[in-house]
């Protein structure tokens, strides 16, 4: 039997390898996933522990909360430094100012670098530098006086600029102009992922980013046989209650962990979509194996009645399975690694220059790969393999593939029906259930989804024909004779025809399912935001989500026509044992802007904000039981305690909400948070609303803060929905891979059908069938089986989004069908089909009318 | 090996006095209610080993049904069957097919080998899924009665249709069955060849000992068959002992116009 | 559908071919030569054959397996090009043809029943039978499409699928089939190929009726012996050339001719 399962894929090498496609697909994907995030951890951890090679010690502020949630950094005083280099065990010790907001401008006025990846500055000492094995300056030297700065290699070719030039950075004020004296490396990388590096001496970057008297750590180096143990144990007496003094090992470790969980993020993004693939491949395995059981009907049929046991016939057809399950995953791994490369290059390409050491291969990779792609080949074979030995030994007798009415299709329509009402129980509790973390929310909710699309996948096999009759109906009437057979051809058996479709089902549902969505939450976030503020004009920083500098506001205070300028500070606190954020404005101010909803307390209340008082949200003062007058402890990141007391409470959408959980006064915040850069938003009323004139007032006011953009309302709130636009773009991208693997699908199930067929074919060309018309009728049939898929893949992505909308409820999403989108859709799938026709039509077409005859 | 030894061993253990194949009252039906049709009804037969029985009959009359029933590929809705002793109308499929594996050999109409496989993988094929070993003496005899030992190393596509049916007819004596079943097998070919897979049959039981049951509307078989049995709507309505063509076909005729 | 072999006396035949002393031929075929393979191992199916086939008459095409009789067929149906020679359908040259003229001769001109029946599993019968000339973008004449019905014998099975009709009912919707767009010649490769004696002689009778009623010209490849009682003229073929020739012969005769020849 393994001979014959062998022997059989060889002969059919053309449908095995469009078979296996599929399969390598999704395992290359999680295998150029696992070796692209392994080389990339490797290289930024080898770096990492490179760069404190020569440092024995780090003393650094501590944070209670995650890196990027505050802007403020955690420093330690400057008057540490002197105190531990006199330490006996230190040798020597040097102070580092460090930030990742140091956005470079070229002479154009445009920032340098991409816009994703951080602008780092650093203030160093220039005697420390040269110990530091990552930093390498290859030409000039190091910044030693005010105006002195040396950038990295890649953002001075980006910036046209070299030694001797000028270029302005922008730190926690207004743009600076500094000479560049040096062009420098980090590691082997022309640049670190696409940051950029502004490199300046310890005081011109203490003052440029607003840290005066404060270190971002200081690197002790143990005198010679001191432990760095050692060294921390006398360090720590020395340290201000927000400080910590960590070994190397130490700090090279917790360097290396808020890396690893970032990407872990998109290890994990990218194997999702690598599972869809898979589950489409499964689909279309399924697909394609049942075809080739029924088109070797008599074959089977043969090999029962001169012996064979249905268990022979049984691992015949899983040997099969697993044979291209296997070859698959090998050879997926091959193409994985090259795609790994390829997306390295091609971030390179961009930018995103990533340090490249030798690339990982994990055995765990390997692993993985061949498991997950023999695991998901069998589980897809299994159900052609039972078939398979259903074929009873008296098919051996008759002619041609007979696919035997199943009289038990009740049971399976039972089971069908079965199986959908449990996804939607599954689904039901995935959405609107509680739990404890949402990794397991999302879990269930994945699982739910793939359980309803096989249900769906099952049942449509039972509407698959008055599918095919409508779908097909308008290449009936205008197709001619082509159009008519072609619909009756789908219609023949609606089994097969359902089971093609069902993988394009899927990845139109997807893709359906993310646009409506994303049309839902662009409809509500316009609608939450106008809810919450209006003002003529909005400033925000380009990105559209990070903070600015808080002289922003005052400056466009002062511009003429404007009649308010209203800031909103944001930063982050914990309470409650959680983060959260809060936000400070000025409360003589806000009312002008800010429409309150007041659950507690009214427009009266801002005046009693004070130098304490703060403003929750309804959700918040609910979730911890706060009224007016109950005390609310915080912290902050830095570990310090404040005392606030409720004075009001306001609703807002919790779908986007312009103010953190906890609101003080401007005062209040600037006297806590010392980054002088948390302005999140600043609203404009300006005499006259709109206008032309304003806007170029208020653009030139704004010359010197070049990373931040003033947007009338409208504009503002379509930001919103562009940063969405560019996600579902990705969606689409990754989305539409599952997609291409169902076209696979599509070709062939055709191509089997064409073979299947020979015969037919070969006498409708005798009585007059001409090539093109042979042709026509194969893509008719493509199409019709393609619309199949979008006619049952659409509504159930519509189905699915409105489930979650109406889950997500609390947000108040509106829920939208961008009809556009969907009618692009459905002429994609049509365009698909057509494609998919393209082989099989051909091949239709050539057919030798004489040889098709005598066909056997 | 003797013409006698030989006989012996492909009729094998024989129970019921020379009879290979036992069936009595087998009726079938198909559908329900109105459109209830009586393929057979209240045949019985007698298949004597180490004999040629041919079935014929117009279409429509059965005579595949009853093939189908007596070599175990079809249940009769009534009736008994039994294959060297074996009832194997009450048999399990697992036990059925082990039955087959021993007892029953087939030819069909359009050959029915695996593409892939070689002619001699197609000849060994059944001794390979029942996991008997090849006697090699043997395999060189059936191949020798077949004319196809040049052939060996071919594909069905590289083979004529005759040359197929051959490869076929090996296959289904390797085993020596207790009872051959032929359906239709010159149906697909044309006549000089027809004719000679018909000698081969003829050989395979004049100097083998097979037992040989065959479906077939060639009316030539009358040159071969030692009885041939006619149906009609269902029934067995004559029986010629060793005949000729032209009276065959003359039976046919009559059977028609009923 | 009663076998009419035996009650349509042989006389009519003659006294048809009296009056029509010289009937046009429909096919034209001259010095075929189909050369199989190259140099050492090809083989000549067909040696310099040339053959007129007259209107309104059935030619049936006979020879032992070899003969190069169904590879003749295939030439003068337009399926298969000959290495040498020209045929000529209703005057025009379709061994010169590209695929889509040829194509479209065919709608118009050849019809075609084949051993296996060939029809199509999801039509019913009344959509087989006008197939070919949906195909062709034709409408179909309700009259003539009643008669064909009429004379195949077919009236209550019209709405009735293949796996749902015998083999010989299949064959009859096919004959249906062929004749529907009328064409000049109809081609029959093995009719009665795959049907029991009984319902293979009502086959044959079909075809002669076909002729006899519709003026349908008829070739037919076959080693049905019988074939020599509904043919005008029975051409033999033996080792890829015409060897001998009979008209009104019986089958005996054909078995004796087919016989000698098999011996050379």
């Amino acid at each position: 039997m393994l001979r014959i399962a062998l022997r059989g894929l060889w002969s059919r090498k053309l449908r095995t390898s469009l078979t296996a496609f599929a399969v390598v697909l999704g395992i290359s994907m999680v295998a150029g996933t696992y070796v692209l995030t392994d080389t990339i951890n490797k290289s930024f951890n080898t770096l990492m522990a490179s760069a404190r090679a020569d440092t024995s010690a780090v003393v650094s502020g501590k944070s209670l909360v995650k890196n990027g949630a505050t802007s403020d950094q955690p420093t330690v005083p400057a008057s540490l430094l002197a105190r531990v280099s006199s330490l006996p065990g230190a040798a020597s010790a040097y102070g580092v100012v460090e930030t990742e907001s140091a956005r470079m401008i070229d002479a154009k006025g445009d920032p340098v670098g991409p816009a994703g990846p951080p602008a780092l500055g650093f203030g160093r000492d220039p005697a420390s530098i040269g110990r530091d094995g990552a930093f390498k300056i290859i030409d000039g030297r190091w910044a030693k006086g005010p105006g002195e700065v040396a950038i990295d290699v890649a953002s001075a070719k980006k910036a046209h600029v070299s030694i001797g030039d000028t270029i302005r950075v922008e730190g926690s004020g207004p743009l600076q102009s500094f000479r560049i004296v040096g062009l420098l490396q980090w590691g082997s990388s022309n640049s670190l992922g696409g940051a950029t590096m502004a490199v300046f001496d310890l005081p011109t970057a203490q003052r440029l980013f607003g840290l005066g008297g404060r270190l971002s750590e200081i690197d002790v180096i143990a005198k010679d046989g001191v432990s760095p143990a050692r060294l921390v144990a006398q360090i720590k007496p020395l340290l201000p209650p927000n400080a910590k003094a960590l070994t190397v090992d130490e700090q090279i470790k917790e360097d290396q962990s808020q890396w690893s969980s970032f990407a872990k993020i998109i290890r994990y993004a990218l194997l999702t979509f690598a599972g869809i693939a898979l589950f489409v491949g499964a689909f279309v395995i399924f697909n394609t194996l049942s075809i080739t059981v029924a088109q070797r009907t008599r074959e089977m049929a043969t090999l029962r009645t001169i012996g064979a046991s249905r268990r022979q016939i049984l691992g015949g057809v899983l040997t099969e399975g697993l044979t291209i399950g296997a070859l698959a995953s090998v050879i997926g791994i091959g193409v994985g690694i090259l795609l790994a490369a390829g997306l390295s290059a091609l971030m390179g390409a961009i930018g995103i220059d990533v340090p490249r050491t030798a690339t990982v291969y994990a055995p765990r990779t390997f692993v993985i790969s061949i498991v997950t792609g023999v695991v998901v080949t069998l589980l897809a074979s299994l159900g052609p393999a039972l078939r398979a030995t259903r074929v009873p030994p008296i098919a051996a007798v008759r002619e041609g593939a007979v696919l035997a009415r199943r009289r038990s299709s009740r049971l399976r329509q039972i089971a069908s029906g079965l199986l959908l009402a449990t996804s939607l129980a599954v689904l039901g509790v995935g959405l609107f259930g509680s739990f404890d973390q949402s990794s397991q929310r999302l879990l269930t909710i994945a699982a739910g989804c793939a359980l309803f699309f096989i249900a769906v996948a099952l049942l449509s096999a039972y509407f698959a024909r008055p599918l095919a009759r409508i779908v097909g109906a308008p290449g009936s009437t205008f197709g001619g004779t082509a159009g008519k057979l072609a619909r009756e051809n789908a219609m023949r058996v609606p089994a097969r025809t359902a089971s093609t479709a069902a993988a394009l089902m899927i990845g139109l549902a997807l893709v359906t399912f993310v646009s409506v969505l994303a049309q839902g939450f662009v409809r509500s976030i316009g609608v939450a935001i106008r809810k919450q503020a209006s003002a003529d004009y909005i400033v925000m920083a380009n990105d559209g989500y990070s903070t600015y500098s808080n002289a922003v506001a005052g400056r466009l205070a002062r511009v003429p026509g404007v009649e308010k300028a209203v800031a909103l500070r944001t930063d982050t606190v914990i309470a409650f044992g959680k983060q959260i954020s809060i936000t400070g404005f000025d409360p003589k101010t806000a009312s002008s802007v800010y429409k309150f909803d007041w659950q507690e307390g009214s427009n009266a209340s801002l005046a009693k904000l004070g130098g304490d008082g703060a403003i929750v949200t309804d959700s918040f003062a609910h979730k911890h039981g706060l009224g007016i007058g109950s005390p609310l402890p915080v912290q902050m990141p830095d570990g310090r305690k404040l005392r606030l007391r409720v004075i009001a409470v306001n609703k807002q959408p919790e779908l986007i909400e312009l103010l953190g959980e906890v609101t003080v006064s401007e005062k209040a915040f600037d006297a806590v948070y010392r980054n002088p850069k948390t302005t999140l938003l600043t609203y404009l009323r300006t005499t006259g609303g709109e206008s032309e004139a304003v806007a170029a007032r208020l653009r030139s006011a704004l010359a010197v803060f070049p990373s931040v953009q003033v947007l009338t309302e409208k504009k503002a709130i379509d930001t919103q929905s562009s940063g969405m636009n560019t996600l579902l773009a990705m969606f689409y991208v990754l989305l539409g891979l599952s997609v291409v693997v169902s076209v696979f699908g599509i070709v062939n199930t055709l191509a089997l059908a064409v073979f299947e067929r020979t015969r037919e074919l070969g006498m409708l060309r005798a009585i007059g069938m001409t090539r093109r018309q042979a042709r026509r009728m194969i893509r008719h049939e493509s199409i019709t089986i393609s619309l199949i898929g979008a006619a049952t893949g659409i509504p159930v992505g519509i189905f699915l989004a409105a489930m979650v909308t109406t889950a997500l409820s609390r947000y108040d999403i509106v829920f939208s069908l961008p009809v556009s989108s969907l009618v692009a859709f459905t002429l994609a799938t049509v365009v698909a089909g057509m494609l998919a026709a393209i082989l099989p039509a051909r091949r239709a077409s050539r057919l030798n009318v004489l040889e098709a005859l005598q066909y056997e | 090996m003797s013409i006698d030894v030989s006989k012996k061993l492909a009729t094998g253990s024989v129970t019921r006095d020379g009879v290979a194949v036992h069936a009595t009252d087998l009726c079938r039906c198909y559908g329900e209610g109105d459109t209830a049709v009586n393929a057979l009804c209240d045949v019985s037969i007698d298949v004597p080993t180490g004999h040629l029985t041919a079935v014929m009959g117009p279409s429509g009359s059965g005579k595949s049904t009853l093939m189908h029933i007596l070599a175990g590929l079809d249940k009769p809705t009534s009736g008994s069957v039994e294959i060297d002793g074996t009832e194997i109308t009450t048999l399990d499929d697992t036990a059925l097919t082990k039955l087959r594996r021993k007892h029953v050999g087939f030819i069909f109409q359009f050959f029915n080998l695996l593409p892939m496989l070689t002619a001699r993988e197609n000849i060994v094929l059944p001794l390979e899924i029942a996991g008997v070993k090849v006697d090699p003496d043997w395999f060189d005899e059936v191949v020798g009665k077949v004319h196809i030992s040049k052939r060996l190393t071919h594909r069905p596509a590289q083979l004529s249709g005759g040359q197929q049916q051959r490869v076929a007819v090996a296959r289904a004596l390797i085993s020596r069955p207790t009872v051959l079943f032929a359906d239709e097998p010159t149906g697909n070919l044309d006549s000089k060849t027809g004719g000679e897979i018909l000698e081969l049959l003829h050989d395979s039981v004049e100097t083998l000992g097979q037992t040989i049951v065959m479906v077939t509307h060639d009316a030539r078989v009358a040159t071969i068959a030692d009885r041939v049995l006619f149906l009609g709507d269902g029934a067995i309505v004559k029986e010629l002992p060793e005949t000729t063509p032209e009276e065959i076909q003359k039976a046919i005729q009559e059977i028609g116009r009923r | 559908m009663q076998t009419q072999i035996e009650s349509e006396p042989r006389v009519s035949y003659s006294s048809r071919r009296d009056s029509e002393l010289v009937p046009r031929s429909v096919v034209q075929a001259r010095n075929l030569t189909r050369r199989f393979g190259r140099g050492e191992t090809s083989v000549d199916a067909l040696r310099d054959v040339s053959l007129d086939v007259p209107a309104g008459r059935l030619t049936a095409i006979m020879g032992p397996s070899g003969s190069g009789k169904s590879t003749l067929m295939h030439i003068l149906a337009g399926l298969d090009r000959p290495t040498s020679g020209t045929v000529e359908i209703d005057g025009t040259e379709i061994t010169t043809l590209d695929d889509t003229p040829l194509t479209k001769l065919r709608r118009e001109h050849v019809g075609f029943i084949f051993q296996f029946f060939n029809l199509l599993p999801m039509l019913t019968a009344r959509e087989n039978i006008v197939l070919p000339l949906e195909i062709a973008g034709e409408k179909v004449e309700a009259a003539w499409l009643e008669q064909l019905v009429g004379s195949v014998g077919l009236a209550e099975r019209l709405s009735h699928r293949p796996a749902e009709m015998s083999g010989g009912q299949q064959q009859r919707v096919a004959i249906a089939r062929s004749l529907i767009t009328r064409p000049t010649v109809l081609f029959a490769d093995e009719p009665t190929g795959n049907l029991d004696s009984m319902t293979g002689g009502d086959i044959l009778a079909l075809l002669r009726h076909s002729v006899d009623a519709f003026d349908q010209t008829i070739v037919m490849v076959t080693h049905d012996a019988r074939a020599a009682t509904v043919a005008d003229r029975v051409l033999f073929l033996a080792d890829g050339q015409i060897v001998k020739q009979l008209t009104d012969t019986t089958p005996e005769e054909v078995h004796l001719a087919i016989s000698e020849l098999g011996k050379e």
